[in-house]
């Protein structure tokens, strides 16, 4: 089947099978490597990405499904080649990865929260990051790049959805 | 990819998917897939063609009928949990979806799909047959309304017809007296599966006692549970906590709790009372706060 997907801002139409994933989608047949294949049947949060603006699980979403919808992965967020996302550079800062398997996920979980409110409570971004899992962390660090790129953002005259 | 090939339509009316259903055996339905898509990718669903009902636009409405507020059954979750007319109207309801899943499958799960899909943990279910939802399913031979308290038979199964579609759920509204809800769930993960929630809407009348008072269990045995002998028990009281805590251990006195490698039954017993009694109470405190009061 055709589906036509807006991936990042750009048209894309991809050829697929009804059984193909959102996720195998976005790697395979569009290359973008950045979203993370974890469990696959919807426990993890590795394959986070945002479809219309609101955090999703690619593995539980078929290709097909997502025809005509808008989806924003981890490739979408930096603002120009080699540089990152006021989030993205929270987390290098504060050490909020150390394998960077569950990073994706989370920055784009954390980037739908800071899209709604640049005032997050720590309850807030817990409960944001709650259906993302990371076996490194302890999650400490994470929760910390979410509220100082929060910081960031409320000291700079940028709109919420431009993080 | 690991799901078995199946085909993959779109209809755009109820008729044209129940048209569809009928003519396949193997065809099932999928409108958010946030349990099809797990069991397709485990193999434990091998459909043959999935019949998206997802984008037909008369299945995804909120609808205030005064008496009753009707949700569609495509309607998303998330879009159920942020409605004005939720929030207002069936603050049980509004109490108990920020407790289904997680954010990140509220957005593509929808109400009619967890009311279908008969979880006995799930939440939705639980405020449905608690507040004496009616179910309305449609097939190629006609509309029919199901009491949701006769819809659960067992753990994921339910009353809905073969080749039948649940198109919609209308809850009913409290219009009487001051009105409070309250929600508690324990489960080991936050916002996992519930090993024990608890629902309770509650009505005073000026002097505080209480009018109506609906409670219900879920997650404890293999469909939600209405406690009918613990709203009548309670029915004139002031709903004071030992009074309630009485009523509540009665109740569930006969009720035949799960056992599984979560959680034995008789630590679901413990804490299906402990989360009823604080489902009435907080329910209580909010009729005394006058909030959702009409």
């Amino acid at each position: 089947m055709r589906v036509e997907l807006q991936v990042n801002g750009r048209r894309e139409e991809a050829d697929v099978e009804p059984r193909c994933t959102l996720l195998d989608c976005l790697r395979e047949t569009l290359g973008l490597k950045g979203t993370h294949a974890g469990c696959e049947h919807g426990v993890c949060g590795a394959c986070t990405v945002l479809v219309d603006g609101e955090p999703a699980r690619s593995c539980l979403m078929l290709a097909v499904q997502a025809d005509g919808h808008g989806i924003t992965t981890i490739e979408g967020l930096s603002p120009a080649p080699g540089e990152l996302s006021v989030l993205q550079d929270a987390f290098c800062e504060t050490h909020g990865l150390q394998c960077g398997y569950c990073t994706p996920g989370m920055i784009l979980a954390g980037h739908a929260l800071l899209a709604r409110t640049l005032n997050p409570t720590r309850a807030e971004i817990v409960d944001a990051i709650s259906g993302n899992l990371c076996r490194c962390t302890g999650y400490g660090q994470i929760v910390e790049a979410i509220a100082l790129a929060a910081e960031r953002l409320r000291s700079v005259n940028l709109k919420a959805g431009e993080t | 990819m690991k799901p078995v090939a199946f085909d993959y339509v779109r209809p755009t009316s109820i008729s044209e998917a129940c048209a569809l259903l009928a003519g396949d055996d193997g065809a099932r339905i999928i409108a958010g897939g946030q349990t099809l898509i797990p069991m397709l990718a485990m193999r434990l669903a091998r459909p043959t063609r999935l019949v998206d009902i997802a984008r037909i636009p008369d299945l995804a409405f909120i609808r205030d009928e005064g008496e009753g507020v009707t949700i569609g059954a495509v309607t998303r979750q998330s879009v159920a949990e942020r409605d004005p007319i939720v929030g207002t109207k069936l603050p049980l309801l509004a109490k108990a979806l920020p407790w289904v899943g997680h954010r990140a499958t509220r957005v593509r799960g929808t109400v009619g799909g967890s009311i279908a899909n008969g979880d006995p943990a799930g939440e939705i279910p639980l405020v449905a047959v608690t507040l004496r939802a009616t179910i309305t399913v449609q097939d190629a031979s006609g509309v029919a309304d199901l009491a949701a308290g006769e819809f659960y038979l067992g753990s994921m199964i339910t009353a809905l017809p073969e080749g039948a579609i649940v198109t919609s759920v209308r809850f009913p509204v409290w219009t009487k007296g001051r009105v409070g809800a309250g929600f508690h769930e324990v489960s080991a993960r936050r916002n996992d599966f519930a090993l024990v929630a608890s629902a309770a809407q509650v009505a005073l009348d000026a002097d505080g006692r209480c009018t109506a008072l609906s409670v219900g269990i879920g997650g404890a045995a293999d469909t939600p549970v209405r406690l009918e002998a613990v709203s009548e028990a309670l029915l004139g009281s002031r709903l004071d906590e030992a009074v309630v805590q009485r009523a509540v251990v009665a109740g569930l006195d006969d009720l035949a709790t799960l056992d599984d490698l979560h959680a034995s039954a008789a630590y679901r017993k413990r804490v299906a009372t402990t989360v009823a009694r604080r489902a009435i109470l907080e329910a209580r405190q909010e009729a005394l706060g006058g909030q959702h009061a009409r």
